[in-house]
């Protein structure tokens, strides 16, 4: 698959934006993203979409299964899918990585974004147009002692809890949802490269910002951006 | 004249849509309040069993009773489909959790599609059901169950009652779908003065009862329906196959679904059964929730498998345990593959479908997903057919089946270290107990003067004191002269009257002291599981030697 260009940093016209708020301690970071991204992802899956004559098709069965954490009070569902497992925990270690890094002050933000492919004629590419963004901001914290750390195990996960109620909030506005596509189309709206279950075409991105309060990566672009128009 | 713009077909197929996820909507709520980790597995070939493209299993048991409420009603205005949660301790005291509520409404969509749009929107609610369900207090007080609470549930068709629920409960909502005869809503209340009972006094503590003794309040309205524990548990209607949902038969006749539908039946299998030993059917008689039942049960061999035919809802991820003999007013509690320490979940020697079956059990720890089950249905007709013919009822066929010990995730103590106190046995009260509950208790603090004597006491010296030291002769009289007779002796240095004199006033048998023997009563009694173990372990013998007497 070709790739498209990157994320806007502002989303398009039409896409849909919600911005969840954290703060957690450092070992929390990859838990707590985690269960958003699940959580997300729970809802924007399908089963496998098999077609049939006549433009039918026939929809697999999607199983979901119980996570307990092991540094929050909080346990969240996700799809029974280990290669979408795996996908996120790639993603979300590599966000916490670079949290962890030099020239960052704990601050940060993961983006999941489902978009549609549109496809262009030569020379341009394809085009990818988000229809929907969930950013969450991060802000790790330093304990000093254990007695702060198991009330931060709590407190995060009550709030986690109120992140689910808001998830679940935002998907039952039933708001724009791309039409259901026909097989030729598929592609272009669902990854079907996974082997049992079939999320929205999506695309995880992060952004760590530096103690100057800009992020690292808009920066970088820009650079790239300005290079490009001499 | 409403439904003129809704075509029969369409009707017919939002009636049955709603019916399903009525169904589905319980089996989420409840065993999402197992107390166990649920795992489904996804499969990308379509089965056309599995209702809203979800795989959630039907427990037969819970299924029967979300039919039994709606008595084949659907959720209309006033008419609201409720499932209440609520904890019970092991004393019988019990206070509602939550109310999870199914109700429609005026609010009409008339433009949207039935088959299509309402059906994914149900699919979607569904999952906004599983996250949820995860998300309200209840859920990690019934993680934490089994040792001094069991979770319920009941099922009522009508108005809501939210007055259970206390002062300043709070609502979330879960989802809403509009359809063209009504919107479908999915909310929960749930209580929020649970603070102080936070997971931590669940833990091996002394019992609850003084804490939430005011949330206890008589249940206004008599219960229409019976309370089951989401833990599940058969009474006499053992060997009962549920029947199952035979419309789990038919399919969704959308578009977009059109393999051929699969069975789902849940049957009670006899076949794995060892010799039951009799230690277990005395056992069995204890009415209580839990504890002692699964001690007693925790080193038995006795196994069951369910024989689900067919796959997607047949699958089990846990298996469905049966006990004969138990209080039958619970008949509904379900327990699920032990995690620590307790009898695995595969059985030994099942007669038939042990390969499918063993794949279809899903462990939690390991994350192993279990192969969906497609075990030939001939021979699972069959086994079916002939354990029917079983002496289906009498007690001694109850206890051929699995107990498996249940052991929530945030259980991290030793299963024979469970205080007896709240156990409705026998000595319970020597047991150690809550400081305030002590004060009470004439038998844990004697009364103060000290001339309160037991009898022992009294006729060894008359001043009793525990753990009186050795050879303290406070004698009410003063004995000159000891002169026992027939006493002559001059090999010992010692005669008998010093003998009578040294050992006249011995110490105060320690078992007799209360403290130290309340102490050592709790201790025997934690240790009796442990014994009964044994001893269940060597029946055989103990059967061989009162042969011989015989």
């Amino acid at each position: 698959t070709r790739c498209c260009a990157p994320p806007s940093t502002a989303p398009a016209m039409n896409c849909r934006a919600e911005v969840l708020e954290v703060s957690v301690e450092g070992r929390q970071v990859e838990e707590a993203m985690l269960a958003v991204l699940h959580t997300v992802l729970l809802h924007r899956s399908t089963g496998k979409f098999h077609y049939k004559k006549e433009g039918t098709y026939s929809i697999g069965t999607v199983g979901t299964q119980d996570v307990d954490c092991d540094f929050i009070d909080f346990a969240y569902v996700r799809v029974s899918s280990e290669e979408l497992d795996r996908a996120l925990r790639k993603a979300v270690g590599e966000f916490k990585d670079a949290l962890r890094g030099s020239g960052s002050d704990g601050l940060g933000q993961i983006s999941l974004e489902f978009y549609q492919k549109k496809k262009s004629r030569w020379p341009f590419s394809d085009e990818c147009i988000p229809w929907e963004l969930w950013t969450i901001k991060v802000n790790v914290v330093n304990l000093a002692n254990e007695q702060e750390r198991q009330i931060c195990r709590e407190k995060v996960g009550e709030k986690l809890c109120e992140k689910i109620i808001n998830i679940v909030e935002v998907m039952n506005r039933h708001e724009y949802l791309p039409k259901m596509p026909t097989q030729s189309e598929v592609d272009n709206v669902f990854d079907t490269s996974l082997k049992d279950v079939q999320p929205y075409l999506y695309k995880i991105s992060y952004q760590i910002t530096d103690s100057l309060g800009t992020s690292v990566t808009t920066t970088m672009r820009r650079l790239i951006k300005d290079t490009l128009a001499l | 004249a409403m439904d003129t713009d809704l075509s029969s077909q369409d009707r017919k197929d939002l009636d049955k849509f709603i019916k399903f996820f009525a169904l589905k909507t319980v089996q989420v709520i409840v065993q999402a309040r197992l107390g166990e980790k649920i795992c489904t597995r996804s499969s990308s070939s379509p089965t056309g069993s599995d209702w809203f493209n979800l795989a959630i299993k039907d427990i037969p048991e819970v299924t029967h009773e979300a039919k039994k409420a709606l008595a084949g009603q659907l959720p209309a205005v006033g008419r609201s489909m409720c499932v209440e949660i609520s904890l019970k301790t092991s004393e019988g005291d019990s206070m509602e959790l939550e109310i999870w509520c199914l109700e429609m409404n005026e609010k009409c969509d008339k433009e949207i599609k039935v088959s299509y749009t309402v059906y994914n929107r149900l699919s979607l609610l569904l999952k906004s059901l599983l996250a949820i369900t995860r998300v309200t207090p209840a859920y990690r007080l019934s993680r934490k169950q089994g040792h001094e609470y069991v979770i319920l549930y009941r099922i009522y068709f009508g108005e809501v009652q939210l007055s259970g629920l206390g002062e300043g409960f709070q609502t979330v909502r879960v989802g809403t779908v509009g359809t063209p005869v009504g919107t479908i809503t999915l909310s929960c209340a749930y209580r929020i003065n649970l603070a102080f009972m936070s997971t931590r006094q669940f833990e091996r503590t002394p019992p609850i009862m003084g804490i939430i003794i005011d949330h206890f309040v008589d249940r206004p309205y008599p219960s229409s329906s019976p309370m089951h524990p989401c833990n599940y548990r058969a009474g006499e209607d053992n060997g009962a196959v549920y029947p199952s949902v035979e419309d789990s038969q038919e399919v969704c006749t959308t578009s977009f679904s059109t393999s051929p539908p699969s069975q789902c039946v849940f049957t009670a299998t006899k076949a794995h059964f060892q010799t039951p030993p009799p230690v277990v059917t005395d056992t069995l008689k204890v009415p209580v929730m839990g504890l002692a039942f699964s001690h007693q049960l925790s080193s038995s061999r006795l196994s069951y498998q369910p024989a689900a035919l067919g796959v997607g809802s047949a699958d089990m991820g846990y298996p469905v345990l049966f006990a004969g003999g138990l209080n039958a007013a619970h008949p509904h509690q379900l327990i699920g593959p032990g995690k620590e320490g307790g009898v695995p979940p595969v059985p030994s020697q099942p007669a038939h479908g042990t390969q499918a079956d063993q794949e279809r059990l899903c462990t939690p720890l390991d994350g192993v997903h279990y192969s969906a089950a497609t075990p030939s249905s001939s021979e699972d007709t069959e086994t079916v057919s002939n354990s029917s013919e079983g002496k289906c009822g009498s007690p001694h066929d109850l206890l051929e089946t699995i107990f498996i010990r249940k052991v929530g995730a945030f259980v991290n103590k030793p299963i024979n270290q469970v205080t007896m106190a709240n156990l409705d046995i026998p000595f319970a009260m020597f047991a150690p107990k809550n400081v305030e509950l002590e004060d009470n208790d004439p038998m844990v603090n004697p009364p103060e003067s000290p001339e309160a004597e037991s009898p022992l006491q009294g006729s060894l010296h008359s001043e009793g004191s525990s753990g009186s030291s050795t050879g303290n002769t406070h004698d009410d009289f003063v004995m000159i002269d000891f002169k026992p007779a027939f006493s002559k002796d001059d090999i010992l240095p010692m005669d008998l009257g010093t003998f009578y004199r040294e050992f006249q006033n011995p110490p105060q048998l320690s078992s007799l002291s209360i403290d130290i023997g309340a102490q050592s009563m709790a201790e025997d009694l934690d240790s009796l599981p442990e014994k009964l173990a044994v001893h269940e372990k060597n029946v055989k013998e103990f059967d061989a030697f009162v042969e011989t007497l015989q």
